[in-house]
């Protein structure tokens, strides 16, 4: 029977690799859960992309739900997920914030005047050091932040249509669903 | 598509030519010590983006900030412990190279142990039942007559 | 040559391997001489047809045939041509054509030197290779195949990445794959026994130099990419438990436990069925390396770009190899206790330890690895193992067995004699204390640097004084036999590889400098100068070349040129200077000029000064020589009587039926 122990070890083995490969096609192997889902976003000032004497803060945008979308004109799939944002920005229901990172503010500007800029509203981190705070580690990433400033959905990677439709418009239907 | 896409993604991150960040740094270290702690810690912990790398070792734009940011927090006097608390609250136990050894990785820490000790029962076990079968039998030398 | 034609010799090779499977198993089994006649040839024919494959592959890179996809993907028209024929296993398809030129190299040789064996015997072995290739001739043709067209062609290709293009690296793969591909044999012996019901006695003895020739291609193969990880990198580091480092590192833990297990049983009779499970597992791991590398399932740099179907089929190969040998074991392996007896201080007893030891250690590699996937399984959160892990536990495991080396070849078959360890123990534990209490003054106390040099001491102490012991006691022409001679030459390799490791481990110093030319920094006890940056080209990069001088006490000891190289696709690649030494090494890398747009003025450099790193491949190397030295010893050449020996004991057994056309 204990010549049996390989054989039955090897086989569980070998149900951990094929749930390994199912995983992998219904995650981004790559994308870290957030720990700070169903968390305050953390507090924030920083300057509008297109008047930088004029702060953007945390506490200025509560009461109101919003897309925090962080993006940059370095950032080649940034490219890709604009349209996509552009298309389904107005059908979402929420303010689109433009979170431009690390970003040289003329290049952020050339790159929106030539894709086109969907945003409500548009604050820049240059240095990066607020992003850290987010857990940001790369572009595009994308936020949905409720009224009172808690981050209830987060996406790494461009925001397709796919995406769109399948978790970020039930997640923000959830969110609006239990607002007062 | 995805999987083009996760290349490029990967692709931009090996190869960005415009924000190409170096993982060598000469920062303004105290003394050799602060500097020897610095480099234990950034090897301790994992590059978020990267494919299995370390702080330390990569190149991506977001390693080069968290070395900063690590830099500034150790320079402001925070602990070791600290540091790695601030790291896992926004980006998750995944940039810990060391386990925390938490109900969830009792698996991984005692595993071994668990191993080693069931092996060792075996083998304990093998050894009594050869050394009870015949006795002096035991000194005959191997075929080429030297005990070898 | 089209490579239509590479496809067309695949799909040949293939047919020719299920012929050179299924036949003979059959044969073996029916006692039928003209189906088990069939291995050999078959063999043989395969090999050509997959040397014509690679062979094509390889034209196809070398007169730049972008029309291949896999071409235009690994090469360009800069590339120089060594570069290009280490292209062909640059990525996923080659290296698995790599793969099976290299298993059915060790066919042929298998087939040419088993003539001796018995038939039976022999026929099995070639039949269950033929049973490998068949997996992965069809897993190439089905879902890898490296001839696909890319039309319209490219007028260039893209680029081999350029960490790739390196000495190191039309060396490392081919060395690491002789190894794990050369575990099939050792695995094949094992299967066919298990078939026969272990007729032949002597078939661990028939195992054991392939088995060692195999096991020092993995660890050279592992040296080399440790070697070449250190040199091209940049980091300094040599060995990172990476999840594909670990999956070479795994079937070589077993390897280990595999050759002094095949030991045991060739000269004792004892532990057949471990014997036989071990060499099992070792292929095993060898396939389950090839899987995790190319299923996407773990996250690695090493890793080539997966694809769930590709995950999918490796996969579905392991299950039925592995689990199919598995099955075999527990329904066919030796239930009874066989062979010789021991005692409890025996050397039957200390190979047993060192076995249970690398075991656990193979296992615990194992665990750590897949628990980032267990994590997931078990929706624990995304857990990252790493150095910090496996570099606590796997010292820990090894003690013992440091510990424990020098007694090995002291203790007898069968029953330890007390005095003799005794004395070895009081000789080589003083030797290794005195020498840790002087080298204590000159590591300012370091602990690790310490147990470093005591170690050494200890390991090669002992394997000096068994060699004294055996010039003393022995005639001359019979003092080390070629497998003695093997076993101190890889245990001293052991020794010098743990003072490697300890040692640069502790006393190595690392710092990132901005120096401008002409500025100096002092580590260890040289001066490094830095004297400025200038642009140099090479055959398809250009670079920044930085020129660093370093003296030791005012005398000139090298001038290092280390590069910032820019590849034709806007690849840039950090080449480091490394002036090598038997007791230390240097290692500058550059870093970024402080002004981007001026590189002949200040720069940022990171220096490093890593005392008897050298060691570390130089005991692997030490290793790998002791396992091709131990598989020359005249007593594994099989004389004709092995035959006839087999016939014996067949006739009485096994009614072999001669059927003549």
């Amino acid at each position: 029977m204990s010549r049996l122990l390989p054989f039955i070890g090897f086989m569980l083995l070998v149900g951990l690799f094929g749930f390994g490969i199912w995983w992998n096609t219904q995650h981004d192997p790559n994308a870290i859960p957030s720990p700070l889902l169903d968390k305050p976003a953390p507090t924030f000032n920083l300057p509008q992309l297109y008047e930088p004497t004029r702060m953007v803060s945390k506490a200025d945008l509560l009461g109101k739900p919003y897309l925090l979308n962080v993006f940059a004109s370095w950032c080649i799939e940034c490219g890709v997920e604009h349209p996509v944002l552009t298309a389904e920005g107005p059908t979402l229901g929420v303010q689109l914030v433009g979170y431009n990172y690390k970003d040289a503010p003329d290049d952020a500007k050339g790159w929106l005047a030539k894709h086109g800029n969907p945003y409500d509203l548009l604050i820049a981190d240059e240095p990066g050091h607020t992003a850290i705070d987010f857990g940001v580690y790369g572009a595009p990433e994308s936020f949905l932040i409720d009224a009172k400033g808690v981050i209830r959905y987060k996406h790494i990677g461009p925001l397709t249509p796919d995406v769109v439709a399948k978790e970020l418009k039930p997640a923000i239907a959830a969110m609006l669903k239990e607002a007062p | 598509m995805r999987l083009l896409l996760q290349m490029l993604f990967v692709a931009l991150l090996t190869f960005a030519g415009v924000a190409h960040a170096q993982a060598i740094e000469p920062m303004p270290f105290k003394d050799h010590a602060q500097e020897l702690r610095f480099q234990h810690l950034t090897h301790q912990l994992r590059c978020p983006m990267c494919q299995n790398e370390t702080l330390a070792d990569s190149n991506a734009p977001i390693a080069r900030d968290l070395r900063n940011q690590i830099f500034r927090m150790m320079q402001q006097g925070k602990s070791d412990e600290e540091i790695k608390q601030y790291l896992v609250a926004r980006y998750s136990r995944f940039v810990l190279y060391d386990p925390p050894l938490t109900p969830g990785t009792w698996l991984l820490w005692f595993g071994p142990l668990l191993i080693l000790l069931g092996g060792a029962g075996v083998v304990l076990v093998a050894i009594r039942k050869r050394s009870r079968i015949g006795s002096t039998a035991t000194e005959a030398p191997t075929d080429n007559g030297d005990d070898w | 040559m089209t490579p239509e034609l590479g496809q067309l010799a695949l799909i040949l090779a293939m047919l020719l391997a299920l012929a050179q499977s299924v036949l003979p198993l059959v044969g073996a089994w029916r006692g039928n001489r003209a189906l088990m006649a069939v291995a050999r040839p078959a063999a043989a024919g395969q090999a050509v047809f997959v040397a014509m494959a690679f062979g094509i592959l390889a034209w196809a890179f070398l007169r730049f045939d972008f029309s291949v996809q896999y071409v235009a993907d690994n090469s360009n028209l800069a590339l120089p041509w060594y570069y290009r024929i280490a292209a062909v296993w640059g990525a996923h398809e080659g290296s698995l054509l790599l793969w099976i030129l290299i298993l059915n190299v060790w066919t042929v040789a298998l087939a040419a030197f088993s003539q001796k064996l018995p038939e039976v015997f022999a026929s099995r072995v070639i039949a269950v290779m033929g049973l490998i290739a068949v997996g992965f001739l069809a897993f190439i043709i089905f879902t890898s195949n490296p001839f696909g067209r890319l039309l319209p062609m490219p007028g260039d290709g893209a680029d081999l990445n350029p960490v790739l293009q390196d000495p190191g690296m039309t060396f490392h793969p081919p060395m690491l794959y002789m190894g794990y591909v050369g575990f099939s044999v050792a695995f094949a012996f094992s299967i066919a026994a298990l078939l026969g019901g272990e007729l032949e006695q002597a078939w661990v003895r028939w195992a054991r130099p392939w088995t060692n020739v195999a096991w020092a291609f993995l660890t050279c193969g592992i040296v080399a990419g440790s070697w070449w990880a250190y040199a091209e990198l940049g980091w300094g580091g040599w060995w990172f438990w990476d999840p594909v480092e670990n999956a070479s590192f795994m079937p070589w833990l077993v390897g280990v436990a595999l050759i002094h297990a095949q030991a045991v049983t060739e000269k004792r009779g004892s532990l057949r069925a471990w014997t036989i499970l071990l060499s099992i597992f070792a292929f095993s791991l060898s396939l389950l390396g090839t899987f995790l590398v190319r299923s996407g399932v773990l996250t690695s740099v090493h890793a080539f770009a997966s694809d769930p179907r590709r995950g999918v089929f490796i996969l579905a190969f392991l299950t039925i190899v592995v689990g199919g040998s598995l099955l075999l074991y527990a329904l066919r392996a030796p239930k009874v206790l066989g062979g010789k007896p021991f005692k409890v201080v025996s050397r039957e007893t200390a190979l047993l330890i060192s076995n249970l030891m690398f075991a656990v250690a193979a296992a615990m590699v194992l665990l750590g690895t897949l628990f980032p996937l267990i994590g997931d399984a078990l929706n624990l959160g995304r857990i990252s193992v790493g150095p910090p892990y496996f570099g606590f536990l796997f010292p820990l495991l090894m003690l013992p067995v440091v510990l424990l080396l020098p007694f090995g070849p002291f203790l007898r078959w069968g029953k330890g004699d007390a005095p003799v360890l005794k004395q070895l123990l009081l000789r080589a534990g003083i030797a290794a204390a005195a020498c840790a209490i002087v080298a204590a003054f000159f590591v300012d106390g370091q602990p690790k640097a310490i147990a470093g040099v005591a170690a050494l001491v200890w390991l090669t102490v002992g394997v000096l004084l068994y060699a004294l012991k055996r010039w003393r006691e022995m005639p001359r022409g019979r003092r080390y036999p070629a497998e003695m001679a093997g076993m101190l030459l890889a245990h001293l390799g052991v020794g010098v590889f743990v003072a490697g490791v300890l040692l640069s481990e502790s006393l190595s110093v690392t710092r990132d400098v901005r120096m401008a030319p002409g500025e100096t920094q002092h580590i260890g006890n040289y001066d490094f100068r830095f004297d400025g940056v200038h642009h140099t080209t090479g055959p398809n990069w250009t670079a920044d070349q930085g020129v660093v001088t370093v003296t030791r006490n005012g005398s000139e000891t090298t001038v290092m040129h280390p590069q910032k190289r820019t590849y034709p696709r806007g690849q840039v690649q950090t080449e480091s200077a490394v002036d090598a030494g038997v007791t230390r090494d240097l290692y500058v890398a550059l870093g970024e000029p402080m002004d981007a747009n001026d590189i002949e003025g200040a720069w940022a450099l990171r220096l490093y000064y890593k005392p008897f790193i050298r060691w570390i491949w130089a005991g692997g190397l030490l290793m790998m020589l002791g396992g091709l030295v131990c598989a020359t010893d005249k007593r594994f050449r099989i004389k004709r009587s092995a035959k006839a020996e087999a016939g014996a004991e067949a006739a009485d057994g096994l009614q072999i039926q001669e059927t003549r056309a």
